[in-house]
């Protein structure tokens, strides 16, 4: 008999002794409206989901002070996402950032003008980023400056458009594939 | 072509060119249709870029189209080698901002059914894990076990892969008469199995060899890449959505989160993240029997209207599903169709490292490597 002993238990091996407990969102911001001044909007909310919104331009730095600051640590990128908001002119981008040291939560966002879509890359801050910014290029077409890897993920290359915008229209076809099917229902019917 | 090159600066003698091979779209051991372009020196890989996307349906924009019942099938094709936990991610979401609350029995049918599809997965993964690397034997074992636990979700809801079980309130249909203790004695059975998987397996000399200090992704790299699930918690970090960002009925319930402890090598290697699965689908065994043991009686679907239109609002949900931590950014904007959904899920982040952890790694030690993340395609490319 080869068993593999248990893997060590719930309390052992444990990496959370320094664990100061969780901040909540207002304090956060209030620590990141001190640094970083008009930049940092203050706290709103989306009914169930509290955020604050910063500039696009210092994203990277904003990113780089969540991260690096002991009582925040905000190591781990969870999420990325981007919404067109035609109405308002706007693609949002929201992040959704975790500390697994102190196990807590924070909800970044970015409006950026629906004509010219930009932010700074926050690749350098966490890796996750290269490929969650990738999908959002992709899909949104969001430029995020200094990215190192600026492509399509999901789609082809040569694709046109980006699909999640809300006014994106499907071309008739790609490289002579129809993408529009013709159906008998359709057809008038044969006496 | 001669082997023997001449260098540049006259030296004589057998020089390396660097080769650039394409692995996939279609491939037996890349665990559905995805492709790698590897740059090699003979059999030493410099890189290997993934090329994603022949999966992609665009899901997140069917959903914006199909309305929030409507969209419940095609949770399914999200992940469909674990439908039932992809399922629960998006009707929990529908739930929160509609303020929906489930009955009791319905979470309890939601977990027997999420552990059940868990155990699946993770025994095709530890399946597939053997195959990918030659050991065929133990791939046909898992698929027959595996084979049980489609036949008990088939009687639960019809299908057995692609389950559309659950809906927003609950779930589609109550357990048949007697299931829990089919279900019962399908543990009894499963159990001892798990060890026989161990003792086949798991400490296999060569299977050590192929995998042991394989690939090691430290805790540091792990976090920043966003590693979920099994693939984090073998490097060391003990999170588990279910634990400690807990939802449904999972607090009533006593159970371990296994993390990797580098048995037979370095924290973080091939090995653990194998056996952090291995462990895991005990610790699924034990929530089923306190769940069977547990269940109330009462209805499993909450009052929801036809015409479901929550109000506006945005919300993350978690999911500990079996590739792990899968987080749902949903947005309502009062209608009776999402404005938009996007879903970040655990084969994404895993297929984002493979690229740097390539990087001198031996070409055999790729499949490897996509097994031990246990990739599945679809999931990436949504």
């Amino acid at each position: 008999m080869n068993r593999t002993p248990t893997l060590p238990g719930p309390e052992e091996g444990e990496a959370g002794k320094d664990r100061q407990g969780p901040m909540n969102t207002a304090a956060i911001q209030q620590l990141l409206h001190e640094r970083f001044g008009a930049a940092v909007g203050p706290v709103e909310s989306a009914r169930l989901l509290e955020y604050v919104e910063v500039d696009g331009e210092i994203v990277d730095e904003i990113c780089l002070f969540l991260r690096d600051q002991p009582d925040l640590a905000f190591d781990c990128l969870n999420n990325l996402s981007g919404t067109d908001r035609p109405a308002r002119g706007k693609i949002q981008l929201t992040y959704e950032l975790f500390s697994y040291v102190h196990r807590h939560t924070f909800i970044l966002r970015v409006d950026t003008s629906r004509n010219r879509p930009e932010a700074k890359t926050v690749e350098n801050v966490w890796s996750a980023a290269n490929w969650l910014e990738r999908e959002i290029y992709d899909l949104l077409g969001v430029n995020f400056i200094g990215h190192s890897d600026l492509r399509r993920l999901l789609l082809p290359d040569d694709w046109v458009g980006h699909p999640l915008r809300k006014d994106y229209v499907e071309a008739p076809e790609y490289h002579g594939i129809s993408t529009v099917r013709e159906s008998i229902f359709n057809r008038p019917e044969r006496k | 072509m001669s082997l023997e090159l001449e260098f540049d600066d006259g030296r004589e003698g057998f020089a390396t060119e660097e080769m650039t091979l394409n692995m996939g779209p279609q491939h037996p051991s890349t665990h559905g249709v995805l492709r790698f372009i590897i740059r090699a020196d003979g059999e030493v890989m410099r890189s290997a870029k993934a090329d994603v996307g022949f999966l992609h349906r665009s899901i997140e924009k069917i959903a914006e189209k199909v309305g929030w019942h409507g969209f419940m099938p095609y949770t399914d094709r999200v992940d469909y080698v674990a439908a039932m936990t992809t399922n629960q991610a998006w009707a929990m979401a529908a739930e929160v901002l509609g303020g929906v609350t489930v009955p009791r029995r319905g979470e309890y049918c939601r977990v027997i059914a999420a552990e059940l599809g868990r155990i699946c997965s993770h025994l095709l993964a530890a399946g597939a894990m053997g195959m990918d690397i030659g050991a065929i034997t133990p791939f046909t074992h898992a698929v027959r076990e595996r084979e049980l636990i489609n036949d008990l979700l088939e009687e639960l809801c019809g299908a057995r892969l692609t389950f559309n079980y659950m809906r927003i309130g609950g779930v589609a249909w109550d357990l048949p008469p007697g299931y829990p203790a089919k279900v019962l004695r399908f543990l009894d059975h499963f159990e001892p199995y798990v060890d026989e998987l161990d003792d086949l397996l798991s400490n296999n000399k060569i299977y050590i060899e192929r995998l042991a200090n394989v690939a090691v992704v430290t805790r540091e790299r792990a976090i920043a890449y966003t590693l979920v699930g099994p693939n984090l918690r073998a490097s060391g970090v003990r999170y588990d959505i279910r634990k400690h960002l807990p939802y449904s009925v999972y607090p009533e319930f006593e159970f371990d989160v296994p993390i990797g402890a580098g048995l037979h090598g370095t924290v973080g290697d091939c090995w653990d993240r194998y056996i952090v699965r291995l462990h895991e689908m005990r610790q699924s065994a034990k929530i089923l029997r306190q769940a069977l043991e547990g269940l109330p009686e009462g209805p499993v679907i909450a009052k929801v209207p036809r015409n479901f239109k929550p109000a506006a609002g945005e919300v993350h949900v978690h999911v500990e599903t079996p590739r792990g931590d899968q987080s749902w950014y949903v947005v309502a904007d009062g209608t009776e169709y999402p404005y938009r959904v996007h879903i970040r899920t655990g084969s994404f982040a895993a297929m984002s490292i493979i690229e740097e952890l390539s990087r001198g790694l031996m070409l055999a030690d790729l499949v490897a490597l996509i097994a031990s993340f246990d990739i599945v395609a679809p999931e990436v490319d949504r």
